[in-house]
C-alpha cells in the first residue's frame, strides 16, 4: 500500500475492542485504508458515526492503547497487479507468504507489510504499440512472457488513454516506465486496483459457451457455463478436494484463481505442497505457472479473511481482462459469511438470521454477480467462473450461507458423502444437482458435439430419475417383483451409473473425457437399452437381455486411449448377440 | 505503577472502570481488593471513557474501593525447561507445592499464526494402541483430533490411554504431553493425576488444572497457556508433544457467560457469533514447521450436549479440526471398552502417515474393507428388528454376525492394552478372514494373497 500522508488526515484511537477499533479526527470515506497506533497495522474504515470512524484492522490489535495515530492512506484496500501474480502464494490482503517468512519467521506476527508483487525483478516487455498510436483505457500496450503464459500489459482501466509519445521494449520493473503518453503521462506496468470494485468492461455476454472439464458428470448432466457461477458443498470425506483439482487440472480455463478462505493450516500445507507437485496435463509444466493461491486459515485475522475473496476475485478479472478465461475456486464461502457475521456483531448490528448480518444476501450476490463472460475493454472476450464451496453447519442446508448462495449460483453439484463412502466418484449426487445454464448452452451442445445430445442427456436423466423412484420399490419389495420393462430400466441406470457417472481421477486415460467421447459412451448405453426394449417386446426375458456378455466390455472403453475400434467391436457383438436372442 | 479507584460497575466476571490514561486492548491487569488480595483479569474493550476488565478469578471482594493497576502489558506466559513434570492452576501458577518455575522466555499466550508457507505437511504415524484410532481413523503427528464425548461415556480413559501409550514407533525422540483440564471435577482430576504417577508419565507433562469450582472466566486463559507451553516445548526444545484439552464444552460455556455479561448479540444456541474464530485460534495451534525439529499435536476432549453432534460446539470443532474420534453410548451400553464408534469417526489426515514406509502397505485397503464390512453390517442391523434374522440371505448373515465379532474384537480392548499397528492389522485380517474371499471386494489380490491369513499360515506351514 502507498504511504500517502499529504491528503489524509491523523486522527487518534478512541476505542478498541478486538479487531473492530474507533478513531476520532479522522477526515475519511468508507473503505478507506488507514494505519492504526504506533506500528501502523493496517485496516480499513467500515462505519463512520459523527465525528467517530470505525475502522476493522487486519492484524491482532493487543496492546494498542487509545491516543494512538491514525493515519488515513486516503486508499481504498486494493491490490497490486501485473507481472508475478501468476505462481504467487498470498495472505488475504495480499502479502505473499513466502515474503512474510523471510521477514518475520515461522509464524505471522504484525505490523509487517510487504508489496503484492516483486519491485526488484525485471520483466522483459515487448511492446505491441508504437509511438504515435492512440489508445485509450484497457488497451493492450505489450506483453511479458511470465511463465507460459503472456501476460497483457494494459493501460490503466481508470486512465484517459492518449497518444503514444514513447514506448520501448527492455527489462523493466514493475514500477518503471514503460510508456509516456502525449501528454505527460507514464504508465507503468503495475495497476492499482481497489478490490471492491468490480474492474470495468464492456459488454457482458450470455452464458453460451460451456466450461469444459472433462469430468462426465459435470460436462454432460450439469455443465457450468464460461463466467458463470457454482456452489459446491462440502461434508465431510466427500472428496472436494479431489474434486476442486480435477476442475483445476482439466478445465479450459486458462487462469487459476484458488482462495482458501478460513481453512485449516495442515490442509491448505497440503494445497500449497500439492498445487506446486501438479502438472498442468496440456502444457506438462507445473499447474502453479498458471495458478495464483491465496491461503488465509481459520486463526489468520478475521478481518483480512473477508477482504481474502475480494482480493481473489479482483485478481481474477484482472486475468479476465487480458481476454483469458478464468476460474476461481472459494473453499469456503462459508468461513467468509462467518468473518462478516464476526465483524458485525462487533459493530453492534442489528442481526438477522442466525446471527449474520442482513447484508449476507447482497455481499453473497454482489460476489458472485462479478463472475461472467465479457468483451473486455480492449474487445477481447475473457471469462471469470465462480465455483464457491459452502460448509453447512451440521450438514444443514436450510441455513443461511448456503440458501443465499443457492438463490444465487445457476449450478449446485451435490457432493455426497454417502456417495463416497460407497467409493461411487466423484460423488456428486445426480438426483440433488442441477445446472440452470442446460437452455443456454444448449445450442453449442447441438453445434459442437451433436444435435442429438440434448434429447440424450434428457433421456439419461430420465432413467436415473425413474431408477430413484423404482429402488423405492425394490426395497420393499424386492427387483424380481418389477414388470420385466422396469428391469431393463434399473439395469440400464445401473450402467449410466457406473459407467457414465464413475470416472477414475487417478487413471492416466479416464481423468479426462472429452466431450465427443462422452457423447460416445452415453449412445452406446442408449443403444443397448433399444435394443433390449426391442427385445424384452419380442418376447426375452429380463434375464437373458441382462446377461448379455458383450456389455460387459462397454466400461473398458472409459480406461482406452483409442476406444474407437473398441466400442464399434463392442456395438456389433452387442447386435449379434441380440439377434441370435430373437432368433431362438 | 498507577493505581486507579474509579470502578464504575462490576457485572458477572466483567469490572468497569473509568477516567483512566489510556489502557491497551488486551492488556493485563491486577486488582487488589481491600483485604489486599491481587485478582488477575485482562483488558476486553478499552476507550477514552471506559476501560472493560474480565476478571479471571471470582469477582467476589472487588468492590468500588478496589484498586486497579494496569501493568502495560498483554498476557505472557513465564516458561522454561524445568516446567516438565510440574502441576499448575488454570492460571498458569504452581499448584503442586514447588517452587516458581524459573522462566527461560516470557512468551505471549495468544499465539501468532503459523504462516501456511512454512508448514510442514504432517506424515509420521502416531501409535496409540487403540485399534480403532490406529487402524480406521490414524492420528498423525501435528494433527489436533478431537474426542467427541458425552456426559457419562470413559473418554478419559481414552485420553490418558492415547497419553500414556502413544508413540511413533521405531523412533526415540523426546515426547512430552501437556495437559490442560478445564472445568473438570476434582475427582476426575485426581483420576488423572494419579495415572500419570502410576504410569510415569507425570516426568513427561505439564498438567494445568482448572476446576469445575475454579472460576469459569479462567478457563479462557487455561489452553491458550498450555498451547503456548506447547509451542515452547516443541518449537525451542525440539519435543514432539501431545496437548490434551478437556473439556473443551467448559472452555465454550465460559465464552458464552462472558458473551452474556457483555451483552453482545449472541449467535447459535446463545454462544458468541466469534466462536469459531476463537476455537480457531485454540484449535489450530498444533501442526509441524519446516526445518524445526519438534511437534505439537491436539487431541481435545468436548462432551457433546444431548449427544447431538450437530451442536454449535462439535460443530465448530469439527470444522476446524482435521477429524474426530467419536465415543458411542450404543457400545458403552454393551460394555465394549474402548467405545469409539468408527463410522462418523475420521481422521482427516490419516492417508499422509499410512502405508509402505509409514506403517504397512495393505493399512489402507485393510481399513477400507473393515469400514465398509462394518458399515454394511451395522445397516442390517436395522432391517433384523423389523424383519428378523431368518428373512436374512447367507450373505447378509454373514455380514452381520462381522459386525458383531468387529464390536468384541477390534473394538473391545483393555485399559491397558497396547497393541502394535502390526497387532491391530493382523486382528483386522483374522476378522475379515470370517468373510468369504469374493467378498473382499476393497482388496487387491495381490495383499490377500499376501496377509490373509488362509495363505499365511500356508506360507509359513
Amino acid at each position: 500500500m502507498k504511504k500517502e500522508k499529504e491528503n489524509g488526515a491523523q486522527g487518534a484511537l478512541k476505542r478498541i475492542s478486538g479487531p473492530v477499533v474507533t478513531a476520532v479526527g479522522l477526515s475519511a470515506h468508507m473503505y478507506d485504508v488507514v494505519k492504526v497506533g504506533n506500528e501502523e497495522l493496517m485496516g480499513e474504515v467500515i462505519k463512520i458515526q459523527g465525528d467517530n470512524t470505525i475502522i476493522q484492522v487486519y492484524e491482532d490489535t493487543a496492546g494498542i492503547r487509545p491516543g494512538e495515530p491514525v493515519s488515513n492512506t486516503g486508499l481504498s484496500l486494493a491490490v497490486e497487479l501485473g507481472p508475478g501474480l501468476l505462481t504467487s502464494i498470498y495472505d488475504g490482503i495480499q502479502r505473499p507468504l513466502e515474503v512474510l517468512v523471510d521477514k518475520m519467521g515461522n509464524f505471522i506476527e504484525r505490523g509487517v507489510s510487504a508489496p503484492g508483487l516483486s519491485h526488484e525483478k525485471k520483466w522483459e516487455f515487448v511492446p505491441v504499440m508504437k509511438a504515435g498510436d492512440v489508445v485509450k483505457a484497457g488497451d493492450i500496450l505489450g506483453t511479458v512472457q511470465e511463465t507460459n503464459i503472456v501476460h497483457k500489459v494494459m493501460v490503466p482501466p481508470r486512465s484517459k488513454g492518449g497518444k503514444i509519445k514513447k514506448i520501448a521494449g527492455g527489462n523493466f520493473t514493475v514500477d518503471e516506465t514503460i510508456c509516456t503518453f502525449e501528454d505527460g503521462t507514464e504508465i507503468a506496468m503495475l495497476q492499482r486496483w481497489p478490490v471492491r470494485v468490480p474492474r470495468p468492461v464492456k459488454q457482458k455476454l450470455n452464458p453460451d459457451i460451456p466450461l469444459i472439464t472433462g469430468q462426465r458428470i459435470l460436462d454432460g448432466l450439469f455443465p457450468i457455463a464460461k463466467g458463470g457461477t457454482a456452489a459446491i458443498p462440502g461434508p465431510f470425506g466427500s472428496g472436494k478436494t479431489v474434486t476442486q483439482q480435477q476442475l483445476a487440472k482439466w478445465s479450459d480455463a486458462e487462469i487459476v484463481v484458488y482462495i482458501g478462505c478460513g481453512e485449516r493450516g495442515n490442509e491448505m500445507t497440503e494445497v500449497l505442497t500439492e498445487f506446486p507437485e501438479l502438472e498442468d496435463p496440456k502444457t506438462g509444466r507445473p499447474l502453479m505457472e498458471r495458478t495464483v493461491l491465496i491461503a488465509n486459515t481459520s486463526n489468520m485475522p478475521v478481518a483480512a479473511r473477508e477482504a481474502s475473496v475480494y482480493t481473489g476475485i479482483t485478481i481474477a478479472e484482472y486475468f479476465r481482462d487480458m481476454g483469458y478465461d478464468v476460474s476461481l475456486m472459494a473453499d469456503s464461502t462459508s468461513r467468509w459469511a462467518e468473518a462478516m457475521r464476526e465483524i458485525s456483531s462487533r459493530l453492534e448490528e442489528m442481526p438477522g438470521e442466525e446471527g449474520y448480518p442482513a447484508y449476507l444476501a447482497a455481499r453473497l450476490s454482489e460476489f458472485y454477480e462479478r463472475a461472467g463472460r465479457v468483451i473486455t475493454l480492449n474487445d477481447a472476450s475473457g471469462s471469470v467462473s465462480v465455483i464457491g464451496a459452502v460448509s453447512p453447519p451440521g450438514g444443514d442446508f436450510s441455513e443461511p450461507v448456503t440458501q443465499n448462495t443457492l438463490r444465487i449460483v445457476k449450478v449446485f453439484w451435490a457432493l455426497d458423502a454417502k456417495l463416497s463412502q460407497r467409493r461411487h466418484f466423484p460423488a456428486i449426487n445426480w438426483l440433488n444437482s442441477y445446472s440452470l445454464y442446460l437452455d443456454s448452452l444448449n445450442e453449442w451442445y447441438d453445434r459442437e458435439v451433436s444435435p442429438e445430445w440434448n434429447p440424450l442427456r434428457s433421456w439419461a436423466m430420465g432413467v436415473l430419475q425413474k431408477e430413484a423412484e423404482l429402488q423405492e420399490i425394490v426395497q420393499l419389495v424386492g427387483s424380481d417383483a418389477l414388470p420385466d420393462e422396469e428391469q431393463i430400466t434399473i439395469e440400464v441406470a445401473r450402467m449410466i451409473r457406473e459407467i457414465f457417472l464413475q470416472q477414475n481421477a487417478y487413471d492416466a486415460v479416464d481423468t479426462y473425457c472429452s466431450m465427443s467421447k462422452q457423447y460416445d459412451m452415453m449412445k452406446a448405453i442408449k443403444h443397448y437399452a433399444d435394443l433390449a426394449r426391442t427385445a424384452q417386446l419380442g418376447g426375452a426375458t429380463p434375464q437373458q437381455v441382462v446377461t448379455i456378455k458383450s456389455k460387459n466390455e462397454l466400461p473398458q472403453i472409459k480406461f482406452t486411449r483409442d476406444y474407437e475400434p473398441m466400442l464399434a467391436k463392442i456395438l456389433k457383438d452387442m447386435e449379434a448377440e441380440f439377434d441370435a436372442m430373437r432368433a431362438a | 505503577m498507577k493505581e486507579y479507584r474509579t470502578i464504575a460497575q462490576i457485572a458477572g466476571p466483567l469490572v468497569f472502570v473509568e477516567k483512566t490514561e489510556p489502557v491497551g486492548y488486551s492488556e493485563l491487569v491486577n486488582i487488589v481488593t481491600a483485604d489486599g488480595t491481587v485478582k488477575r483479569g485482562q483488558v476486553l474493550d478499552t476507550s477514552d471513557e471506559i476501560v472493560v476488565v474480565q476478571v479471571f478469578e471470582t469477582t467476589a471482594g472487588i468492590g468500588r474501593d478496589s484498586g486497579i493497576r494496569f501493568t502495560g502489558e498483554t498476557i505472557k506466559m513465564p516458561v522454561g525447561r524445568d516446567m516438565l513434570g510440574r502441576i499448575l492452576s488454570g492460571g498458569g501458577k504452581p499448584i503442586d507445592g514447588g517452587p516458581e518455575i524459573v522462566p527461560e522466555k516470557r512468551l505471549e499466550t495468544t499465539g501468532a499464526a503459523i504462516n501456511p508457507y512454512a508448514r510442514a505437511p504432517p506424515a509420521d504415524f502416531i501409535q496409540t494402541g487403540i485399534s480403532t484410532i490406529d487402524g480406521t481413523n490414524t492420528l498423525v503427528r501435528g494433527q489436533k483430533l478431537p474426542i467427541f464425548s458425552a456426559s457419562g461415556l470413559p473418554h478419559n480413559d481414552v485420553a490418558l490411554q492415547i497419553a500414556r501409550q502413544a508413540k511413533v514407533p521405531g523412533s526415540t525422540e523426546e515426547f512430552a504431553v501437556v495437559f490442560a483440564a478445564m472445568g473438570i471435577t476434582r475427582e476426575e482430576a485426581n483420576y488423572f493425576m494419579a495415572d500419570f504417577e502410576k504410569t510415569g508419565a507425570l516426568e513427561r507433562a505439564v498438567v494445568f488444572l482448572n476446576l469445575a469450582d475454579d472460576p469459569a472466566v479462567e478457563r479462557i486463559i487455561t489452553p491458550r497457556l498450555a498451547l503456548t507451553t506447547a509451542e515452547y516445548l516443541a518449537f525451542d526444545l525440539g519435543y514432539h508433544v501431545l496437548v490434551i484439552l478437556t473439556d473443551m464444552t467448559n472452555y465454550c460455556e465460559a465464552l458464552r457467560q462472558i458473551g452474556a455479561a457483555r451483552e453482545e448479540v449472541p449467535g447459535r444456541r446463545g454462544y458468541p457469533g466469534y466462536m469459531y474464530t476463537d476455537l480457531a485460534s485454540i484449535y489450530e495451534r498444533a501442526g509441524i514447521i519446516k526445518g524445526v525439529k519438534g511437534s505439537v499435536t491436539q487431541i481435545p476432549i468436548l462432551t457433546m450436549p444431548g449427544d447431538d453432534i450437530t451442536h454449535p460446539i462439535p460443530d465448530l470443532t469439527g470444522y476446524i479440526t482435521e477429524g474426530q474420534i467419536v465415543v458411542n453410548r450404543e457400545l458403552h451400553r454393551k460394555g465394549i471398552y474402548a467405545p469409539i464408534n468408527v463410522l462418523p469417526s475420521l481422521s482427516r489426515l490419516m492417508n499422509l502417515g499410512i502405508g509402505k514406509g509409514h506403517t504397512r502397505e495393505d493399512h489402507k485397503k485393510v481399513s477400507d474393507q473393515l469400514y465398509a464390512a462394518y458399515a454394511e453390517g451395522n445397516d442390517l442391523r436395522g432391517l433384523v428388528a423389523i424383519v428378523g434374522k431368518d428373512a436374512l440371505s447367507e450373505r447378509d448373515r454373514m455380514f452381520l454376525e462381522f459386525a458383531d465379532l468387529f464390536e468384541d474384537r477390534f473394538v473391545r480392548q483393555g485399559l491397558y492394552e497396547d497393541r502394535s499397528i502390526e497387532e491391530t492389522l493382523d486382528l483386522g485380517w483374522d476378522l475379515l478372514a470370517t468373510l468369504p474371499e469374493e467378498q473382499l471386494v476393497r482388496i487387491d489380490r495381490e495383499l490377500i494373497q499376501k496377509y490373509h491369513p488362509k495363505y499365511r499360515k500356508k506360507a509359513q506351514g
